[in-house]
Parts: structure tokens; sequence; C-alpha cells
């Protein structure tokens, strides 16, 4: 099926949406654009905004945190194209049994942040089929806004693990300009609100020593 | 050089609670010990690049998580173990099969770099070229996490 170019939900709508059913203790991470919308409209300490980041890295990193923290919900919000670069990793949260996370794709067939070049899918790409054949018990998409509303409390809570993709316009360069909160302090509130043995490395990154 | 049972136990002595893996011709063999491990956790994984994120996503839950993976693959998750080891600065732990170590004059670019490529990344690391060497692991491991710093076992491994 072909896909009318930056055709979908309006992105913070959409997103404002996942944040209105956050549930309390749930954790919430993001990568690429979602990190720099998300802490936008809401902070809280039990957010993770995975930015700048592994492309594909932020699945496996909510899948670590939902095998960890079994109870608590965990969402983790990424972008289209950094699920194309890990779509093994739809194998592997079904394989994990982690029934405790919900991974939503934003999908605008862009590279976002760095201006919004295409990515080599040129017909819509069905997500939430290769999620369902990853083995994922519920996978969703939705392209409304108004069907999003009216359906995402019984989508977000469905039989775990579950895939939501959203079909969304290319975030308003008001979002995307905004910086994501530095991640050495977030991790500090994130491990101070998540209890229990974080250590974080004394080694310094090659960059801040200056070699 | 370990056998399952062997590597199963230095890991609960060790405390790791989840090995991250993809296994290569030598560390397969410890698959049954392993996903038998009352006190461990095996969370298989589809590529390398996600281990790290992975494990850094146990660490981040309060957990003590273990890499295991060969150096084809260390070469293929360079950017992850960047992101996690130095950007997030996660004191992770790793467990790395070079293949063709043991192989003398061989050419094999898979064991060529391993070494080099784990300096560059500034990781502290140790070989493990025999059983005897358990003692060294399991003493390196633990001077990591009092150190508070990332670091990786080489397994010394025979031809592919």
């Amino acid at each position: 099926m072909q896909r009318k170019p930056h055709s979908g939900m309006p992105v913070a709508d959409a997103v404002q949406v996942l944040i209105d059913h956050r549930a309390s203790g749930q954790i919430v991470v993001t990568n690429q654009g979602a990190a720099r919308l998300w802490p936008k409209l809401s902070r809280r300490p039990l957010d993770l905004h995975y930015n700048p980041s592994t492309m594909g890295g932020a699945i496996p990193l909510a899948l670590g945190l939902a095998l960890a923290q079994t109870q608590r919900e965990v969402l983790v919000v990424s972008g289209d194209g950094a699920l194309l670069m890990s779509l093994g990793a739809l194998v592997t949260v079904s394989g994990s049994g982690a029934a405790n996370l919900t991974v939503v794709v934003l999908d605008n067939g862009l590279y976002e942040v760095t201006g919004g070049q295409k990515t080599p899918a040129t017909a819509a790409v069905d997500f939430a089929g290769l999620a369902k054949s990853a083995g994922f018990p519920s996978a969703y998409r939705f392209r409304d806004l108004a069907v999003w509303r009216e359906q995402a409390a019984a989508a977000l809570s469905a039989a775990g693990p579950r895939f939501i993709s959203l079909e969304v316009e290319p975030m308003p360069p008001e979002y995307l300009r905004s910086p994501t909160p530095p991640l050495a302090e977030q991790i500090v509130e994130f491990r101070r609100e998540v209890g229990g043995r974080v250590e974080i490395s004394s080694v310094q990154s090659c960059c801040r020593a200056g070699s | 050089m370990f056998s399952g049972p062997e590597i199963a136990a230095t890991l609960a002595e060790l405390d790791f609670t989840h090995v991250v893996w993809i296994p290569d011709s030598a560390t397969g063999p410890w698959e049954t010990a392993l996903a038998a491990a009352p006190a461990l956790r095996l969370v298989r994984v589809c590529r390398e690049g996600e281990a790290w994120p992975l494990a850094a996503g146990l660490h981040l839950g309060g957990q003590q998580p273990l890499v295991v993976l060969q150096t084809t693959g260390l070469f293929e998750s360079g950017d992850a173990l960047r992101n996690v080891l130095l950007d997030m600065r996660l004191p992770l732990y790793a467990l790395i099969g070079v293949r063709s170590e043991l192989v003398a004059d061989s050419r094999d670019s898979a064991r060529t770099f391993a070494e080099p490529i784990l300096r560059a990344w500034g990781l502290d690391c140790v070989w493990l070229r025999a059983a005897a060497d358990r003692t060294k692991f399991v003493e390196h491991v633990r001077r990591c996490r009092q150190e508070q710093k990332p670091g990786a076992a080489l397994l010394a491994e025979g031809p592919p």
C-alpha cells in the first residue's frame, strides 16, 4: 500500500494520548524525535529520554528495564527509522516473555532528527503486522487521532508485550529544536526513583577526557 | 575451557543475575547449564547491538547482567557499546569469545583486532586462555565492580 507522504496524526496529539494514559509507576523510554517531544509535554522521574542514542537501542534498553522491574509497566516510544535499524528487537522482545512492555513506534517515514530525509521504505510498512509475526500477542495500527483516542485504553491494557504503530505527521520544528534533558541528570533521577543498586562508571568518555 | 556447569556456578558466585548473549561455537555448549541455573536468567538477543542497551536497562533496573558475545559481534556492536559504556557510563561487564586465538599463526582478523579494539574503547580487559584462569576472571570482575568501571574478559577460542 502506497503511503501519502507526511500523512497521519499530529504527532504531539498522538503522544499526548500516551501521556494521558500513563499509569503511576510506569517507566517511559524514548529516543530520537520522541526524546525531544515527550519531555516538552511531560516530565517525571521515571522518564528516560535516550538521545543522542544508538539508533535502535531504545527498545532493547526498555526490555532490559522490563525484565529488571517486573512489577512495573514499561513504555518505549521509538521512531520508525530507529526500529528499521533493529527489527530483530521485535523477536527479542517477544522471545523474552516480558509481558510488562509496550512498544510504540511513531511512523512518519522519515529520519526526522537529521532533517527529514526519507527512510528506505517507499510504501507504508505494516509494523504492527511485523510485530504480530514476531510473536507479539497484541499489535495495533492507528492512523486517525479520534480512533486512537477512543481505543488507546484498550490497546494499552491488552496482553503484553504490546505493539502500537502510530502513523504521524512530521514533528513541528519547535519540538525538534527542543533539547533532551542531559542523560547523566536523568540517570541520577531515575535511579533514585527506581531504588536499588545502580553504579555509574568511574571511566570518563574519551571526549570528556579530552583525548 | 570451561564447562557449562562450571561457568554457571562461577557466574552465580559473582552474583550475575542475567546473561545477555549470542552464543558462538565455544560458548554455545553452555546454554543448557545457563538456562537451568536458578540464579541466572538467560536472555537471547538477535543481534549484538541489542545486547549492550538491553544489559544497560537491566543494570538501570538494579540487576547485574553479563554480556556474552563473540568478537565478530563485538565489532558489529561498537556504537551500542560506546553509547552504553561511555555516554551512559554504566559499568557493564562482558565475556567475549575470541575466535582463532588458540590457533598458532592464525591470520583470522576476528582475532587480530579483538584486544586493540577493546583497548581503543578504553575497556579494562583480561585474557582467559585455560580453565585455570577462572580465578583471574573472578578477580577481574570483582576489581572492575570495586572500581565501578566497565570490563571484559577475552575468552581464547579455537578455530571457527
